[in-house]
């Protein structure tokens, strides 16, 4: 793994037009440095799932380059990159365990040499007990943390996540924004997520960017300089409102430059 | 009314009463009404006097049931016998053109056509036809296979083509292979409305069955049930024409209500349709 701080995949001018004639991005910069809690934070339309699925390789872009450095250069389906979506995406069919084991058998890796794997992640989300039921038979907390499980079960250098708290109540959305941090320096994976949350993305991220809508592009970027390990008496600091007033400020310039144009 | 809080009932207990009163009565209302339809067909053939040759009693009939058993429990095999190879081979040939139709669109477009023409075209308009190139039995299956593969291929594909566009997301991320794609996310996926048309194919499959038999019948040959009540009809045999036809029915509910368990037991784990709203 690279040493912490160095980028990991660097997007260059990167823009996407999609065939409907949408401009999703528009000469989009921006740079993911290993270690990093990288927080997209846009209004809706602004193209930040657009350029997680450009960073996941779910999608190519239209013009610009995405560069990727050193050992952390994506082989395809290697599993370096993992990826939770705004909805849980389990397949209904299947286990808890048989969902959190599925990147690892489309990998081709045996269920046993794959289980000590599979159940370390979803004892990390909390998930242990539930290993056997299904999916329909958990709350949509739960589902989330198996989603998050099957995205660590491959122990991805890089961990994309879509929104994936905003249908969740916010009891809910706390506990597992707290969870999310524990596993993510327990891990020392990098993660870049995408929030409209102002709130959200404060008491996550090391790092803000801030983008304007239509087409998406960086509007600017806000380091968050509280410590880790963070917990519930930082969302009561004064820090904490601080970097929420400055994060709001740079959201409401970020929408009044994308209606500017 | 004076409803006092401690006597009325809670409001749970009383939409359970309510719900269990219906079950039974949603139980017992179709057998009551079977059993006043018996009745009056009785009570009609007797005052009107109308005889056996024209309309049967329900007793003649009944006595007729036992009587013939032997005759008609052969014919019945023989029938549950070709409806169940129509319906496996429906099953093979739709969940196959399906899936061969979902890995190459050139295919699909080819070939889709053909299978519609081939539903929308009558059975019975097909079945003489099949007599002449094929031998009986192969006829009789083919007209079976012809009604019932259909449903089977229509549910598959739409089944094939309903997959969640996340997961699919996922699987590409993870470098699933086609192969990968198909046996562990397609398929699964597609399972309930395979099940579906399976369900539809079963009562088709004895339909093309009875219409190859009869077609076959008036040919003169042939062992199955609805031989059977074609030569009834011939001889006047009327009582036996309807013994004929309520074992054909029945076994057409049978089909039905077996292929619903099956589809209840391969999915009640994890599907909507096969959960009960209180679990």
């Amino acid at each position: 793994m690279s040493a912490p701080g160095t980028p990991i995949v660097v997007l260059s001018a990167v823009g996407k037009a999609f065939a409907s004639g949408i401009e999703a991005l528009d000469r989009l910069d921006l740079e993911v440095r290993s270690g990093e809690f990288l927080s997209l934070l846009g209004p809706s339309g602004c193209g930040k799932s657009t350029a997680l699925r450009l960073i996941a390789g779910l999608s190519e872009p239209s013009r610009g380059a995405i560069a990727w450095t050193g050992s952390d250069k994506r082989a395809d389906g290697s599993g370096d990159i993992g990826f939770v979506f705004q909805e849980p995406t389990l397949m209904p069919w299947a286990t808890v365990f048989s969902n959190a084991y599925l990147p690892l058998k489309l990998a081709g890796m045996s269920k046993d040499d794959a289980a000590p794997r599979v159940n370390e992640s979803l004892a990390g989300v909390g998930l242990a007990d539930f290993a056997n039921a299904f999916p329909r038979q958990l709350s949509g907390g739960m589902k989330m943390r198996v989603s998050i499980a099957r995205a660590l079960a491959t122990r991805p250098k890089l961990l994309l996540m879509d929104e994936p708290f905003a249908a969740l109540d916010e009891i809910t959305r706390f506990k597992l924004n707290n969870d999310l941090l524990t596993v993510w320096r327990s891990l020392g994976t990098t993660v870049v997520f995408v929030t409209h949350s102002v709130f959200e993305s404060v008491y996550l991220s090391s790092r803000i960017v801030v983008m304007t809508s239509r087409p998406g592009r960086v509007f600017t970027e806000l380091a968050i300089d509280a410590p880790y390990p963070r917990h519930e008496s930082f969302r009561t600091s004064a820090d904490y409102a601080g970097y929420c007033r400055l994060a709001s400020q740079a959201l409401t310039g970020a929408m009044a430059a994308g209606q500017a144009r | 009314m004076n409803a006092v809080g401690p006597i009325a009932p809670k409001p749970g207990a009383l939409a359970e009463g309510y719900a269990r009163r219906d079950r039974v009565l949603r139980a017992l209302l179709p057998v009551a009404a079977l059993a006043l339809g018996i009745l009056v067909w009785d009570l009609v053939v007797r005052i009107k006097a109308i005889p056996p040759y024209v309309l049967p009693g329900p007793v003649l009939v009944a006595e007729t049931l036992a009587g013939d058993w032997v005759i008609l429990w052969h014919a019945l095999l023989a029938t549950l016998a070709t409806t169940f190879e129509g319906l496996l081979l429906a099953l093979a040939g739709g969940i196959g053109l399906a899936v061969l139709f979902n890995q190459s669109r050139l295919l699909e477009y080819s070939l889709y056509p053909y299978a519609v023409i081939l539903q929308v075209t009558p059975v019975v308009a097909i079945a003489p036809l099949l007599l002449i190139y094929l031998p009986q039995q192969a006829a009789v299956l083919a007209c079976a296979w012809i009604v019932a593969f259909f449903p089977v291929l229509a549910n598959t594909t739409l089944g094939l083509n309903s997959v969640d566009r996340n997961l699919g997301d996922l699987f590409e991320l993870y470098g699933a292979s086609r192969w990968q794609r198909l046996i562990h996310l397609k398929l699964p996926a597609a399972l309930p409305y395979m099940l579906g048309g399976l369900k539809i194919a079963g009562g088709l499959s004895l339909i093309g069955a009875v219409v190859a038999e009869i077609a076959a019948g008036s040919a003169g040959a042939g062992s199955g049930l609805a031989y059977r009540i074609a030569e009834s009809g011939y001889r006047l045999n009327i009582p036996r024409m309807f013994a004929a036809l309520i074992l054909l029915s029945i076994a057409g509910i049978a089909i039905y209500f077996a292929l619903s368990l099956l589809s209840y037991l391969m999915l009640r784990r994890w599907h909507e349709s096969a959960i009960d709203a209180e679990s």
